[in-house]
Order: structure tokens, then sequence, then C-alpha cells
């Protein structure tokens, strides 16, 4: 499941809501990015996140779909917002619960390194000598490219789901 | 066609979308931003160094070669940096 809005979100609220009901979880692994107030060493007073709001949809719903196929997963969750934030607000939220851990937490790492490559979001950074866009991170592709061969990973797709 | 411009790329075309008419002989993603650099201004500007813009048609990545035509949303942006 995926969401995008510029409201914050509760963590707690949103565990809760993914796992209630399903005893067939036995592990959920859970990122959280938040705004950071330092960035390259420069303070950051707040950033505004741009989006395309029809592509990042269109994205991170393959994104979630791709996990699902990937891992055996009872639930997925990708939040993401948008508009201004402050250091320390939360920007996005991603989740997978499985029976087991190891699928969790890989596909959790998996959800985060792609949507951060490939959902178009774009952050706008407040700094002291006025905004600037900030640019893409070489280590982002390096850690979205390792997702790239399925067969090079995903050690514990094999075993039917419950 | 209609073609999307987002971050800095819009700053500097100095809009957001707008939509266009190129003639026929335009048939892919190559074809549209030398058309659109022909027709000078901000959007020109925006597509002046293609080393940081990514594109996308109809809401997926694509390459220059990937074909467009009437009806097809264009958006130009440069590498993504959400999360």
């Amino acid at each position: 499941m995926i969401r995008v809005q510029r409201e914050d979100f509760d963590v707690g609220a949103e565990i809760e809501r993914l796992t209630a009901g399903n005893h067939r979880v036995g592990g959920l692994c859970v990122f959280v990015g938040l705004v950071r107030d330092i960035a390259g060493g420069a303070p950051v007073g707040a950033m505004t996140l741009e989006h395309y709001p029809a592509m990042t949809e269109k994205q991170l719903a393959d994104i979630d779909a791709e996990a699902l196929t990937r891992w055996p997963l009872e639930k997925t969750l990708i939040v993401h917002r948008y508009g201004r934030l402050e250091p320390g607000d939360r920007i996005v939220l991603v989740a997978a619960a499985s029976a087991h851990r190891q699928a969790a937490f890989d596909a959790c790492q998996f959800l985060i390194d792609w949507l951060k490559t490939k959902a178009p979001f774009w952050k706008l950074e407040e700094g002291a000598e006025g905004a600037h866009w900030v640019e893409a991170r070489d280590a982002d592709d390096v850690a979205a490219a390792r997702w790239d061969d399925p067969a090079a990973e995903a050690p514990v797709r094999a075993g039917p789901r419950a | 066609m209609k073609v999307l411009y987002f971050a800095w790329l819009r700053e500097k075309a100095g809009l957001g979308e707008e939509d266009v008419a190129p003639p026929d002989t335009i048939r892919d993603v190559a074809g549209l931003i030398a058309w659109i650099r022909g027709r000078g201004g901000g959007p020109a500007e925006a597509l002046a160094d293609l080393a940081a813009v990514r594109v996308a048609v109809n809401q997926e990545f694509a390459a220059l070669d990937h074909p467009v035509g009437a009806g097809d949303e264009v958006a130009f942006f440069p590498p993504v940096t959400g999360g």
C-alpha cells in the first residue's frame, strides 16, 4: 500500500493498522526518514519537497509491487510527504511485514533504496545563503543498483507463503 | 502534447507546464528537445545541458530515443532526491 500526503503521520498508528488482525506476521521492519538540520556541513533551516503527483503514485506502486514479488511478505507500506518540512519532521515511512525477520529487513531496505532513486521527489533546502536544490548522490545509485538483479540476492525467496 | 518541468528546470523554464504542438516530424524525446531548444526562451535554457536532466514519458522514465506523439505527457526534471 502507498500514500503520498502533505500531513504528518503517526508511526505507531501506521504499524498498528498494518498488522492488525494478521497473525501470520512474525516480523515487521520499519524505516522512517527525518529532516536533518545540517547538509554537507551547512545548517539547513527547512526544506520543501516538490513532486510529480501522477508519476509518484505510479513509481511507488511499482516499487511496492516489486517488493511483494521478490519476498514472502504479508504487508508493505510506503508513506511519503511533500510540501515544506522542518528539521526533525518525518519525511517518509517504509515498512515490510513478513513471517520471518530476514524478508522484512531485506524488503524494507529495498523499498527505501529504490524509492530514493525512482520516485520523482526533489528537495529544495533553505540555508543561510538562500534556497538551493539538493543534488542526487552517487551513493544512492549504488545502494539502489545492488537490488537490480533479483537472482543475485533475496536469499529468503524460497518457501511457500503460509 | 503536454510538457512538464520540475524543480530547477521549472524555475529555469519559467513555467511548470505547457501544451505544445510540434510538427509531425518530431517523433522522439531527442527530437522534442531539439524543437524546444529551437524555440528559445526559458524552456530552451532549462534543456541546455542534458547531463543533469531526466525524462519521463507518460509517467515512466524514458530514454532520448523513446517515441513521443500527440496526447503524450513528457516531463523533464533533475535526478530525484526523495526519501
